[in-house]
């Protein structure tokens, strides 16, 4: 996982509330092989509407989306953070995200940032014409025009971000040890 | 050393141990791993955008087994009939790409030994008592008939397994399903399992690993203990388990993947130090009289909803907890049956003999003991026999038992999943019934509106010559002179 430092760039200021994980990813995405390409199903419904959001130039190349209340609930799949990640979404702001979506977005990389209903407002407004900056090191969102929102997060969390260490990363770190039971798992059972 | 009694799982557990943290969960190694063409491709893509390997591909056996049709899989010439499910065909090429491209063993669509990947790991030898066992696929319980800590993980656990080779889990609780006495006539594994999941229901072994004890089990084949431990994951456990023994060496012995000459003397001496310790405490027991286990069946939507094959659609009302009440109503509507009647008067169009749990060469031989000289009733529109492994398929035409199968009016087919979930063309049609000796009877699971009862092999066989959900036990061999 690549690490994340600062996300800058223009920002979709979506805000919808209650977007489930059926709308960011219908479930007929879901045979599929492959978690890229799920980008081009993300938002399918919202995207058969003339005049979207999501295919408008302006925000062509966004990688921060701006949410409302309660971004991703619905299932447990995966694929959601996937079709995010493949639109090229790096950080995600709303006033709340479901707990497991969350949990799916930071496995893959993607920092989810909780902020206040009017500061969210506030963004939205801004992301119509400008870009937007979020410091993870010093947990921070930025504009142009001198707004500065401090945010919380698990500092777990956030040093994985950081360091760009997913779960398998974490594992892998611990090398030496699983080493070392390798070695005498091949003494003691040299049949496994 | 510890010197407090420990049971099966847990000395299997502790000696698996590669990190403990303080919150108890463990960073546990994980022995061997299978991979089929459904959860994998995912997890080996993630590998390939991270850039990581794998970390041990000589503890990993690749299959495909849930999307190919049944029937025949090359033509005249002997070349390969390719898949016409668009979706399929992609499934089975991504794992024919990956395993190679990582460096993982791979039996392929059309080799003699491809089969359901939960019967070709014991068949193979590839699983071992006493070795954590995972697959992307919820019954991988099954190889716990052999001792094995068995469990099946999501896509992002394959993944993790895939680049560490360990799993970072919490134990477990315990819990003792202890069955004595005596095995009443025509009553099989399947009947116990299914019993005990009546008995327990399909949340009863929650948050448990559940250790199959009493001389019921040590008398059972390794065939039957595999069915066994196949359907824990239908009493909500999240591995089943039996001790290995004697039978079990015997099984394993001079199979293609298990250990030979100094090694094997190892293992033995291992495995015969695995078996739960006197005095060792079980989260949970629950001790059932084999004599109450009649020939069973299912009547609903989940597996716990069994009755015997002399009893009754139940009335809902007749359930104490309300919930259970309208969850019944809700299953007698989709299952199109009615409180109060009798079982065996309840026909059916489709005869399914295969899945993971019961298509091996023991299962083959008790449907043919029932079919051997009947023929396929006149209103059953479907009877399907599916091999669990090519090996069991080719073993059981060497016993002519496909013959039996074929001239009674089933077909014969290649082995698969199939109509277990219907991933393949092989569907129960929509309201049609169908006796299966699968293990799971979930709305849709057979196919859309299918409509599930889960019975025995024998059972299935007995469902097939008389048309409707029937007794084995009133169905004596024909020709014999009994
Ligand atoms: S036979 Fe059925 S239960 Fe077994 S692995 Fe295949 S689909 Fe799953």
């Amino acid at each position: 996982m690549n690490p994340i430092r600062v996300v800058e760039g223009r920002a979709i200021p979506f805000g919808l509330k209650n977007v489930d994980t059926d709308v960011i990813i219908p479930a007929q995405y879901l045979k599929t092989i492959t978690r890229k390409g799920l980008g081009k199903g993300a938002f399918e419904t919202i995207r058969a509407e003339p005049g979207n959001i999501f295919d408008d130039p302006a925000y062509a190349g966004a990688n921060i989306l701006i949410a409302g209340d309660n971004f991703g609930c619905g299932s447990s799949r995966e694929h959601a953070a996937w079709a995010l990640l493949d639109m090229g979404i790096k950080a995600i702001i709303a006033p709340s995200f479901s707990d497991i979506f969350s949990g799916n977005a930071f496995k893959n990389g993607i920092l989810t940032v909780v902020l206040p209903q009017e500061v969210v407002d506030r963004l939205l407004e801004v992301a119509k014409t400008d870009p937007i900056t979020i410091d993870l090191e010093n947990q921070t969102v930025t504009t142009p025009f001198q707004d500065r929102f401090t945010f919380e997060i698990d500092p777990f969390r956030k040093h994985c971000l950081l360091n760009g260490l997913d779960e398998v990363g974490m594992t892998l770190a611990q090398d030496a040890e699983i080493a070392a039971f390798e070695a005498i798992m091949a003494a003691d059972r040299p049949w496994l | 050393m510890t010197s407090k009694p420990r049971t099966l799982y847990e000395k299997i557990w502790d000696a698996h141990v590669v990190d403990r943290r303080e919150d108890g969960t463990c960073l546990i190694y994980i022995d061997r791993h299978l991979i089929h063409e459904v959860t994998s491709a995912q997890a080996f893509e993630a590998l390939r955008l991270a850039g990581r390997k794998l970390r041990r591909p000589d503890l990993m056996l690749a299959v495909p087994d849930h999307n190919l049709p049944t029937t025949a899989r090359v033509d005249a010439d002997g070349s390969r009939i390719p898949i016409a499910d668009a979706q399929s065909a992609t499934q089975l090429a991504a794992l024919e790409t990956n395993a190679p491209a990582f460096g993982v063993r791979y039996i392929d669509a059309v080799a003699p030994e491809q089969g359901i990947v939960h019967v070709v790991g014991p068949e193979q030898g590839f699983s071992l008592p006493g070795a954590t066992i995972v697959c992307g696929d919820s019954h991988t319980s099954a190889h716990g008939g052999l001792g094995a800590l068995a469990f099946g993980i999501g896509t992002s656990e394959v993944e993790h397994v895939m680049a560490t080779q360990t799993l970072l889990l919490t134990p477990s609780k315990t819990m003792e399903v202890r069955v004595d006495g005596v095995l009443g006539q025509g009553v099989t594994p399947k009947d116990v399992i299914l019993h005990i999941i009546g008995v327990i229901g399909a949340a009863g072994g929650t948050g448990h690993v559940i250790e199959y004890t009493g001389n019921v089990f040590r008398e059972m084949s390794i065939e039957g203990r595999l069915t066994v431990a196949n359907m824990s994951i239908e009493a909500g456990a999240r591995a089943g388990l039996v001790a290995p023994d004697e039978k079990t060496y015997a099984y394993l012995q001079g199979r293609p993947m298990a250990p030979k000459g100094d090694k094997w003397a190892k293992a033995l001496a291992w495995w015969k130090t695995l078996p739960t310790d006197a005095g060792a405490n079980y989260d949970k027991v629950v001790v059932i009289d084999a004599a109450a286990i009649a020939p069973s069946l299912t009547w609903g939507t989940s597996p716990e909803d069994v009755v015997p094959i002399t009893g009754v659609v139940p009335d809902p009302a007749s359930f104490a907890d309300p919930s259970k009440q309208a969850a019944a109503q809700k299953s007698l509507d989709y299952m199109g049956l009615t409180p109060g009647t009798r079982m065996e008067d309840i026909a059916v169009e489709n005869i399914f003999i295969g899945s993971c749990t019961n298509s091996r060469i023991e299962d083959l031989r008790a449907a043919a003991a029932v079919v051997k000289g009947r023929k396929v009733a006149d209103n059953v529109s479907q009877a399907l026999i599916v091999p669990g492994s090519g090996l069991v398929k080719r073993q059981a035409e060497q016993e002519g038992l496909d013959r039996i199968f074929i001239d009674a009016g089933f077909e014969w087919r290649e082995p698969g999943c199939s109509m277990c979930l219907a991933m393949n063309p092989d569907k129960v049609p929509p309201g049609e019934r169908c006796a299966s000796t699968s293990n799971r009877n979930f709305v849709g699971r057979q196919g859309p509106g299918s409509r599930t009862h889960l019975v025995s092999p024998a059972m299935a066989a007995a469902a097939a010559v008389t048309g409707h959900l029937a007794d084995v036990r009133k169905l004596e061999p024909v020709g014999a002179d009994a």
